[in-house]
């Protein structure tokens, strides 16, 4: 009986992140020789905010925002959406995801997504 | 926006009550994604304009703007009577020889924005500050304009 009501309640708290509401985030991607490199612009999220899941190639990135509106006052307009961003991208499965890099600064993220040593290409010298 | 399966009503129990209910959702769902998802004025054009968030309490006003990915010396306030003016310039860094691009969205280059404000401000005391990616101006409202209270005496 325990256990089912616990199931019920992690159920509507999926349904509730569901639900939520995202901004998908403005990126750059680069392919160099040595890997890809991925911009996503997320004013106002942090290293805090940040959640960054792979499962299989499927990369999500997840951002909350840390600011808030300033305490105690009204809104006279409001043009940014004030929510939390999320887009998720499918990795080309050479990447060696066990040397993903992520930084972030004032707002852009950065991840380097290095591919495996055995893909790169190799210059064969003729001997 | 997230995309919501289309059930077809079966005519067998088909209500007009429920008609309703699914025209209400129908209705709410069209507010869920308002003018938000059109790109911004300035926006036309490869321009770009950060969006600009404006705040009001008893002695200030507040402007956010969404600035990422900058150096604080690149990002320019200036006031001007009552027209604040943000405006800089994103500069493209080549982090990577011989890179392709994949996905180009964002922007770089100059940007300015102007909005009048709402009160007149004491010039002299506007702060600014850059975090996140946010740059947050609190501008303090001069005296006249800020409320004051009046007492009532009663004679």
């Amino acid at each position: 009986m325990n256990t089912m009501t616990e199931k019920r309640t992690q159920e509507t708290q999926q349904q509730q992140r569901e639900r939520e509401q995202f901004v998908v985030p403005d990126v750059n991607i680069y392919e160099t020789k040595d890997g890809y490199l991925l911009e996503a612009e997320m004013p106002g999220v942090n290293k805090e905010g940040l959640e960054i899941t792979l499962e299989g190639t499927e990369l999500t990135i997840t951002g909350r925002r840390s600011d808030q509106p300033p305490q105690g006052a009204d809104i006279l307009f409001s043009e940014s959406r004030l929510l939390n961003y999320r887009r998720v991208f499918e990795l080309d499965p050479t990447v060696d995801t066990a040397k993903i890099n992520a930084k972030v600064e004032q707002g852009v993220l950065t991840l380097t997504l290095p591919k495996a040593e055995k893909v790169k290409p190799k210059k064969i010298t003729i001997a | 926006m997230a995309l919501i399966r289309w059930n077809r009503t079966e005519n067998t129990n088909w209500s007009p009550l429920e008609q309703l209910t699914r025209l209400r959702d129908e209705m709410d769902r069209l507010f869920l994604s308002p003018l938000g998802e059109l790109p911004r004025p300035g926006q036309f054009f490869n321009q770009w304009a950060p969006s600009l968030d404006l705040y009001e309490d008893k002695d200030n006003v507040f402007v956010k703007a969404e600035v990422p990915g900058m150096k604080k010396e690149d990002i320019d306030v200036s006031l001007h009577d009552n027209a604040l003016t943000v405006s800089g310039e994103r500069k493209f860094e080549q982090k990577q020889e011989e890179a392709e691009n994949y996905r180009s969205e964002r922007f770089f280059g100059r940007f300015s924005r102007s909005i009048t404000l709402p009160v007149s401000v004491a010039g002299d005391k506007v702060k600014a500050s850059y975090k996140d990616g946010i740059l947050t101006i609190t501008l303090p409202k001069s005296e006249q304009a800020k409320p004051k209270q009046i007492e009532v005496s009663v004679t």
